[in-house]
């Protein structure tokens, strides 16, 4: 039972985090008590995990704050906000470049997936968010003490097919079975749905740090059904960051006349002094931003709210034309939405909030954490999908394709086969003939947009219906079926309906990788997982040593030390020594021994220790009936540690 | 006829098998149709065959579900909406839809084939007065006046558009007593309606 766990998550693109719906007393959470949902905290107790992979001078990865580090003092040996280069190639990544410090590999070749640099090796965009979602599955061990293999992972509602693959392989490559994809607004309402069970019509308006997303679904007795959703996967936060340090880059260039920009660590901790400043000025009226310049030099500014109002108004106007939007898909009226939700770091810019509830008339809905509220929604989906709960039994999620599926007609121009806002799982067929006497492949191109010109949508996939019988042009019938799954991703098959024979399809994604690639890369992740058990048994052992240590330290100056015989004390000594030597060697085994021998070369000097404590403290009470405690509570000052 | 959707013993998802989309809700293929009633119906189904219900189930069973939910999804989309179930009767029924319908004209494209712009009598002299509108806006600025005649154009579109709905429903009463003759009106106040849509948003684009 506990292998089956389903855990939430949201892979963000500033920040990600874990989730889980359960009950049972042992999962009462300290900071929710009587929540069935919650977020797992990570080992230095933070539910928010920075979307930051990194590289120490060891080449081990780090992910999280860790990694934050690194991108501050070396940002090449550092990868953030990778969501936004997920399922994408080298064409359309172009202007993202100028802004993020990424370095792509020299030989990628249009079509191709993005590779990156980090370190000696480059990494595909999957297999660095595999790394973040490997930290989480961690960190969701770490709190029930037992392997997690199944996820929910949440995506922008207006992801494509390629953005949702590309997710989906890097939850495999994570080792994580991805039981659905859910869209984030889609599990924010789901979240904000458990609280209180109503029928309506809501507004989910999802401003993150890197894509927006607006969604409007009805709810009725527990269903959940989006009518219509919008977005931009490439507004968000990270848009506000980029504009106030090209601001500040300006002010400095122009002022001190240094160019920040041939400092890429002066970059990072100009972006780190506007976010900063950013947050600041969601609760006050102005903030500083002060930066350390190279040649001793000092960059220092105010910049009031309204300064900054005045500067991210145009990114938040862009937000109001997807609202529009996908009010006029669902054919509503501002009038008709009754409640309004807002999610994401972004909307706690009381700007944000001023336009969206100028737009839609009302009051929005904050109570829960903007940051928590999608991977609580998807920790609720992830309870449906384990089999349910008394919470969630009447709950049923039917989420939409946020964009339509054309394939590519004669002319370059693009027919749509599946309209946006299709409820999922949705299908069409199309049939084909060949158009040359005894033509034995017909070639498909699939789209995804909404633009009428083929060359202006998403090219997801090309592929050849082979295998067809040779009969004069125009006379095979070619039946192909096209699928969306649950998750939003693309299935096709096809079949030769005259002869009956089912065509070959080979789907060749546009910018994904193949099966092949992501079953090497899960193989890679194995390699290194190796290697980084190694290193973690190494730094446990290490842990320990320490913590025996420091306890004899405090055994030597207790009485019971002069209590031990010579003999006994000069044994402890020699093996205190050997430890000692040991730590200094990367044999984690050698230390796991060394520490065996002098914890069993300390026993007696333990014992007299807690005869002396327990005696002083319960003086005339009998040994056997006293409870001790167990564990590390335990009065034994040179136990063994405990370490999770 | 309505379709097997479960197993009578078990109660679990079935294969799909290809059928209507009248016959998968158990439905008569009749035009006026109790929308809220379909409602009800789509959300039972969906909450028996949806495959969030089928996650731990063996592969096949999931399979099945994702086929039928996406049946049942196709159907209801399809059905729910006046027009597309107009169609899509027609369709059924064997009949040539106008040239202007929405099916007509993603299944022009797709094909590569011109289509024939048949403009309906009623609509000749004003379409080319409207045509000559949008030609002087495209040519240069929309000044008030052009604009103003414009937006009374539209205005006088819209009101026929709402004619033309009540002329489908009383053809949609007539197929529904057993008169197939409905089936060419419908075609025709569909043709009409397709044409005067274009009209429509030919002029939103000139006024944007």
């Amino acid at each position: 039972m506990a292998d089956d766990r389903v855990v939430g998550i949201d892979l963000g693109t500033t920040n990600s985090l874990v989730a889980y719906m359960g009950s049972g007393p042992s999962l009462a959470h300290p900071d929710a008590p009587g929540k069935s949902v919650f977020i797992l905290p990570g080992e230095d107790g933070s539910n928010l995990v920075p979307s930051v992979v990194a590289l120490d001078r060891n080449n081990h990865m780090l992910v999280g704050n860790a990694a934050r580090e690194v991108l501050l003092t070396s940002p090449e040996r550092a990868v953030y906000s990778v969501k936004r280069l997920m399922g994408r190639g080298v064409d359309d990544v172009r202007e993202e470049l100028k802004l993020f410090p990424f370095h792509l590999a020299e030989d990628l070749m249009p079509g191709e997936v993005l590779r990156i640099h980090l370190g000696e090796r480059t990494y595909t965009p999957p297999e660095i968010s595999a790394q973040i979602l490997r930290q989480l599955k961690r960190n969701a061990e770490r709190f029930f003490g037992a392997p997690v293999k199944q996820a929910v992972i949440t995506v922008p509602a207006y992801f494509n097919d390629a953005q949702r693959q590309a997710t989906k392989d890097a939850g495999r490559i994570a080792g994580l079975e991805v039981l659905r994809l859910v869209n984030e607004p889609t599990a924010a309402s789901l979240a904000y749905g458990l609280d209180r069970k109503q029928n309506g019509t809501i507004a989910v308006y999802d401003f993150g740090g890197g894509t927006f997303d607006v969604s409007i679904l009805k709810l009725k007795d527990g269903i959940f059904e989006v009518i219509a959703t919008n977005g931009d996967t490439h507004l968000g936060g990270d848009d506000i960051d980029n504009l106030l340090i090209a601001v500040a880059v300006q002010d400095i260039a122009g002022d001190l006349g240094v160019d920040v920009r041939q400092h890429p660590e002066v970059v990072q901790q100009l972006r780190n002094a506007v976010i900063d400043a950013k947050i600041a000025l969601s609760s006050r009226e102005s903030a500083e931003i002060e930066l350390e310049l190279p040649e001793g030099k000092l960059y220092q500014r105010t910049i009031t709210r309204e300064m900054f109002e005045q500067m991210v108004q145009p990114i938040v106007e862009r937000t109001l034309g997807p609202c529009r939007k996908a009010l006029k898909d669902a054919d509503l009226t501002v009038e008709q939405v009754d409640e309004v939700v807002l999610v994401g770091g972004s909307t706690r810019i009381p700007l944000v909030r001023r336009k969206v509830e100028e737009l839609f008339a009302r009051k929005a809905h904050t109570e829960l954490n903007p940051d928590e509220v999608v991977a609580l929604g998807a920790a609720v989906q992830a309870n449906i999908l384990a089999g349910g709960s008394a919470e969630t039994q009447d709950m049923l999620l039917l989420d939409v394709t946020p964009l339509s599926l054309g394939i590519e007609a004669l002319g370059g121009v693009t027919a749509k086969i599946i309209h946006r806002n299709s409820t999922i799982p949705a299908s069409a067929t199309e049939h084909f003939t060949t158009g040359v006497e005894g033509q034995v492949s017909v070639a498909i191109h699939v789209l995804q947009g909404e633009r009428e010109l083929a060359k202006d949508c998403r090219s997801l996939a090309r592929f050849d219906l082979k295998g067809i019988p040779p009969m004069p042009a125009g006379f095979p019938r070619i039946e192909v079926r096209f699928l969306i799954d649950a998750n939003g991703i693309l299935h096709v098959s096809a079949r030769e309906q005259r002869s009956g024979k089912e065509a070959e399809i080979k789907v060749q994604p546009s910018y994904g990788l193949t099966d092949e690639q992501v079953e090497n890369m899960i193989l890679d992740s194995y390699d290194n997982a190796e290697q980084d058990m190694i290193d973690r048994q190494l730094i446990e052992a290490r842990n320990e040593a320490e913590t025996i240590l420091t306890a004899l330290l405090k055994g030597r100056r207790n009485e019971a030390w002069a209590q031990l015989s010579a003999s006994e004390q000069g044994k402890v000594d020699e093996l205190e020594s050997k430890l000692r030597r040991d730590m200094e060697t990367t044999d984690y085994l050698g230390i796991r021994e060394s520490i065996d021998e002098l914890n069993e070369a300390t026993m007696h000097l333990a014992e007299l220790m807690m005869d002396a404590a327990v005696g002083g403290a319960l003086r005339g009470k009998n040994m056997e009936t006293t409870d001790v405690g167990e564990g590390p509570e335990a009065p034994h000052p040179i136990g063994k540690a405990e370490f999770s | 006829m309505r379709a097997e959707h479960f197993c009578g013993e078990c109660g679990h998802v079935q294969p799909a098998e290809p059928t209507d989309f009248f016959s998968f809700f158990g439905l008569p293929r009749k035009l006026q149709l109790d929308e809220s009633a379909l409602e009800r119906e789509f959300y039972t189904l969906s909450r028996k065959l949806h495959p969030d219900v089928y996650s731990r189930a063996s592969a096949r069973e999931q399979a099945w579900s994702l086929e039928k939910t996406s049946q049942l999804n196709d159907a209801y989309r399809t059905l729910k909406d006046a027009i597309s179930r107009t169609e899509y009767l027609l369709q059924l029924e064997g009949i040539q839809l106008g040239e202007q319908s929405k099916t007509a004209t993603e299944q022009a494209r797709a094909s590569g084939v011109e289509k024939r712009q048949t403009v309906p009598a009623e609509l000749l002299e004003e379409s080319f007065e409207l045509n000559m509108l949008l030609e002087e806006a495209k040519m240069g600025d929309v000044d008030n006046n052009l604009r103003s005649q414009l937006i009374a154009t539209r205005a006088g579109l819209t009101a026929r558009l709402k004619t033309m709905q009540d002329e489908l429903y009383a053809a949609w009463k007539q197929w529904d007593g057993g008169d197939s003759k409905a089936t060419a009106l419908m075609v025709d106040v569909l043709n009409r309606r397709g044409y005067l849509r274009n009209l429509v948003r030919d002029i939103d684009a000139v006024l944007k």
